[in-house]
C-alpha cells in the first residue's frame, strides 16, 4: 500500500494541535459555563489524538474515558446544577484584575527560572531511551502492566491511598445524613408472612367485627 | 507506529460520516416539513399551565457524590486492564500486589457502605 | 475490512484506499441502519406477542415496514425548537447521541479481523464511546429547560454512571483469561465450538452484563429517565421531528451493539457452535447471536415491571459493584492458580 503515511503524521499532529489550543482559549473565553466545560471536553478529545499520535493507545483510551467520561460528567453536573446567575458573578470580576494579573506575574517568573535554570542530569536521555519496547513488538498497555504492579509498587500502592483518601474525604465533605426517610428493608419484606398481614374472619349477619387489634371478633 | 495511525484513520473517517449523516437528518427534516411555530408549541411542556419557576434548579447534592464516587471507581477499573492484560506474565507477585490495592479500597467501600453513603431515599 | 475491500481495486493510490474506508464503513452503517429498524419492529411484536396482540401488522406484510412508515413520518413533522431552550446545544445533543452509537460500531469484529479498525484496545474503545453516551442525555436534559427533561436527564446520567462500575469489572473478569484488548482476540479465546465458549466458566459475570447493560441503555426496567407515568419522556420530551428519531435510532443501535458486545464476549463471536457448521459464514453467526441477546432484552422488557430510583441505585451500588468486584479476585485468583478452563 502506498499511502502517502509520511505526511500523515504530521497532518494529524498540525489538526490535533491546533484544536487543542483553540478548544483551550475557548474554555477561558466562553461565556456561558456550559459551553467552557464542552470546549474543555473538546479539547480532551485532541489530546487523546495526540497520545495515540505517540503510539500510546491505551493512554489515550484512559483519557477519554475517566476524564471526559468522568471527571467532566462530574464538572457538567457542577455548572449545569447550580445555576448561577453568571452576568452578576460577572460583574464584579473587574476588581479583581489587579490582584490577578499579579498572581500570574509571578507564576510567569517562576516559569522563567525554572526553564532557564533547569539542568536536564545526563542519565535521564539514556534511561528514558532504553527500556522502551517497540509498539509493534509489546502492545502499549502491557507494557504498562509488566512493570507497573511490579516494578513499581510503591507507587502504585500510593495510588490506592490516594483514591481511598479522596473517597473518604468526597463522603466527609457531601454526605448528609437525612432524618425521617423511610427506606425499603427488603429482608423484611421477603421475610413477611401471610399470618403477620391480615386474619380472615367469619363474620356472622347483625354482629360486625371489630377492629380493635388481638382481639379476635 | 505509522501503521498504528492507518488504524485509527478509518473510525476519524467514521467519526465524519456519522456527523454529516446526523447533521443531513435533522437538516433535511428541517427544509422538507412546514415549520409553523407559534408560542404556545414553542412554551415548555408542562401539564397545562405555564411554569412556575425557573427548571433549573439546585440539585441534591447526592448527585454529586454519585459522580464523585464514579470518578474514583472508574479510575480503579483503569488501573485493573493493563493487570488483567498482563497478568500471565507477572504471575503471583503481581496478583498479590493488585490484591493489596484492591483491599484498600475495599475499606474505603466498606466506610462508604456504613456511612450510609450508598443509601438513595 | 478496508484492506479487503483495498485489494479488490486491483491498483493502487491515496484515494483508491480513502474510497475503500468509507466503503467498509457504508457496508457496516446501512446495513445497520436497516437493523435498527427492524429492530424496533421486533421489539414491538415480541412485545405484543407477550400481551396476546398482533402489534403492528398493518403497512407492508406482517407489518414489516411499520418502522419505515414511522421514519418517514417523522421525517414529515415539523422541528420544534422550544424558546428557552438553548438551542445550539439542543441540536447538538441528538447528533451526538446518534454519532456515538453509530461509531462504536467501528471495532465490531465480523470474523477474523474483519472490522473497520481492528484496534490493539478495541475493549477499551467501546467502554470509552458508551461512557460518552450519557452526554447526549446531560445535554439535552439541560438544554431543554424543560422541568421533566431536567428531571430525566439528572437520573439518567446518575443511572448510567451508576452502572459502567460493574460493566468495566466485569470486562476486567474476561480480559484475564483472553490477555488482549482487542475484540477479534476475544472470539480466537473461545473458538472450536459452543463448549469452549466464555458463557460456560462466566455465567454469573454475563448475567450481571446482561443487567448493566440494560441499565446502561435505559431498557426496561431501568427506563426511569423517560418513565412516562411521572416524567412524561425524561430528556425527549421537547424533542420532534428527526430530532427524536436521532435518539430513538441511537437508542435502538445502542442496544443492538451491547448484544453484540455480549455476543463477542460470551457467545463466541463469530464462531459456529459446532465445527460441522463452519461452512455457514462468520457473521451470519454473529448475526444470530445479536439477535439472541436482542430477543432476550425485548422478553425482559415485557416481562418486568419498572424498578424505583432508589431500587435502582441500590442495586447498582449495593449489589453489581461488591459482586463484579469479587468475580474479578475470584477469576483473577483461578488464573494465577492454573486452573484449566479459566488461564
Amino acid at each position: 500500500m502506498d499511502f502517502p503515511v509520511e505526511i500523515l503524521p504530521a497532518l494529524a499532529f498540525y489538526m490535533f494541535a491546533a484544536i487543542t489550543v483553540a478548544s483551550g482559549f475557548l474554555v477561558i473565553f466562553a461565556k456561558n459555563p456550559v459551553h467552557s466545560v464542552l470546549w474543555l471536553i473538546l479539547a480532551f478529545f485532541s489530546a487523546a489524538g495526540l497520545f495515540v499520535l505517540m503510539g500510546a493507545e491505551f493512554l489515550a483510551m484512559l483519557l477519554v474515558i475517566v476524564y471526559v467520561g468522568a471527571v467532566a460528567v462530574l464538572f457538567l453536573f457542577v455548572v449545569m446544577m447550580l445555576d448561577i446567575n453568571f452576568e452578576e458573578l460577572r460583574e464584579g470580576a473587574l476588581d479583581y484584575i489587579p490582584i490577578g494579573a499579579l498572581i500570574g506575574l509571578i507564576l510567569l517568573a517562576e516559569l522563567v527560572t525554572l526553564g532557564s535554570a533547569w539542568v536536564v542530569g545526563e542519565d535521564i536521555t539514556r534511561n528514558a531511551a532504553a527500556p522502551m519496547p517497540s509498539v509493534a513488538e509489546v502492545h502499549n498497555t502491557e507494557a504498562i502492566g509488566q512493570i507497573l504492579y511490579t516494578d513499581y509498587i510503591y507507587a502504585f500502592q500510593g495510588a490506592g491511598l490516594v483514591l481511598l483518601v479522596a473517597m473518604i474525604g468526597a463522603i466527609v465533605l457531601t454526605h448528609r445524613t437525612r432524618t425521617g426517610v423511610r427506606r425499603q428493608n427488603i429482608s423484611a419484606q421477603v421475610s413477611r408472612r401471610p399470618e403477620d398481614a391480615f386474619e380472615l374472619v367469619n363474620v356472622k349477619s347483625g354482629e360486625g367485627v371489630s377492629l380493635t387489634p388481638g382481639k379476635k371478633g | 507506529m505509522e501503521s498504528l495511525l492507518v488504524q485509527y484513520l478509518p473510525i476519524l473517517i467514521f467519526l465524519g460520516i456519522a456527523i454529516v449523516l446526523s447533521v443531513i437528518f435533522v437538516g433535511a427534516a428541517v427544509l422538507v416539513a412546514k415549520q409553523a411555530p407559534d408560542d404556545e408549541k414553542l412554551s415548555a411542556y408542562e401539564c397545562g399551565f405555564d411554569a412556575f419557576e425557573e427548571s433549573r434548579n439546585q440539585f441534591d447534592v447526592r448527585f454529586y457524590l454519585v459522580a464523585i464516587l464514579f470518578i474514583i471507581f472508574d479510575l480503579e477499573v483503569a488501573f485493573l486492564f493493563p493487570w488483567a492484560v498482563s497478568l500471565g506474565e507477572i504471575g503471583v507477585y503481581g496478583f498479590w500486589s493488585m490484591m493489596i490495592f484492591l483491599g484498600v479500597l475495599t475499606v474505603g467501600f466498606v466506610y462508604e457502605w456504613k456511612k450510609g453513603a450508598l443509601e438513595w431515599e | 475490512m478496508v484492506d479487503a475491500i483495498y485489494s479488490l481495486f486491483g491498483t493502487e493510490g491515496p484515494f483508491l484506499y480513502l474510497t475503500a474506508i468509507v466503503l467498509s464503513i457504508l457496508a457496516v452503517v446501512l446495513p445497520l441502519l436497516i437493523a435498527v429498524a427492524f429492530a424496533v419492529y421486533f421489539d414491538r411484536k415480541i412485545w405484543a406477542a407477550v400481551q396476546m396482540r398482533r402489534g403492528p401488522n398493518v403497512v407492508g406484510p406482517f407489518g414489516l415496514l411499520q418502522s419505515f412508515a414511522d421514519g418517514l413520518k417523522l421525517f414529515l413533522k415539523e422541528t420544534i425548537i422550544p424558546a428557552g431552550a438553548n438551542k445550539a446545544i439542543f441540536l447538538i445533543a441528538p447528533m451526538l447521541t446518534f454519532t456515538l452509537a453509530l461509531i462504536s460500531w467501528a471495532v465490531i469484529p465480523f470474523e477474523a479481523r474483519v472490522a473497520i479498525a481492528d484496534l490493539n484496545v478495541g475493549i477499551l474503545y467501546i467502554l470509552a464511546i458508551s461512557s460518552l453516551g450519557v452526554y447526549g442525555i446531560i445535554m439535552s436534559g439541560w438544554a431543554s429547560n424543560s422541568r421533566y427533561a431536567f428531571l430525566g436527564g439528572l437520573r439518567s446520567a446518575a443511572q448510567m454512571v451508576s452502572y459502567e462500575v460493574s460493566i468495566g469489572f466485569v470486562l476486567v473478569c474476561v480480559l484475564v483469561k483472553v490477555g488482549s484488548l482487542n475484540m477479534t482476540d476475544i472470539v480466537l479465546a473461545q473458538e472450536g465450538g459452543i463448549w469452549n465458549w466464555h458463557f460456560i466458566p462466566y455465567l454469573p459475570v454475563y448475567v450481571i452484563f446482561f443487567i448493566s447493560a440494560l441499565a446502561e441503555t435505559n431498557r426496561p426496567p431501568f427506563d426511569l429517565p423517560e418513565a412516562e407515568a411521572e416524567l412524561v419522556a425524561g430528556y425527549q420530551v421537547e424533542y420532534s421531528s428527526m430530532a427524536f428519531a436521532l435518539f430513538f435510532l441511537g437508542e435502538y443501535a445502542n442496544i443492538l451493539l451491547m448484544s453484540a458486545v455480549m455476543a463477542i464476549l460470551f457467545l463466541g463471536g463469530w464462531d459456529a457452535p459446532l465445527p460441522i457448521l463452519d461452512f455457514i459464514p462468520g457473521w451470519i453467526w454473529l448475526l444470530v447471536k445479536t439477535a439472541f441477546g436482542f430477543w432476550l432484552i425485548a422478553m425482559v422488557k415485557a416481562f418486568v415491571p419498572r424498578y424505583r430510583y432508589d431500587q435502582l441505585m441500590r442495586l447498582g451500588w449495593k449489589v453489581f459493584l461488591p459482586l463484579s468486584l469479587f468475580f474479578v479476585v475470584l477469576y483473577s485468583g483461578l488464573k494465577v492458580a492454573g486452573v484449566p478452563l479459566f488461564s
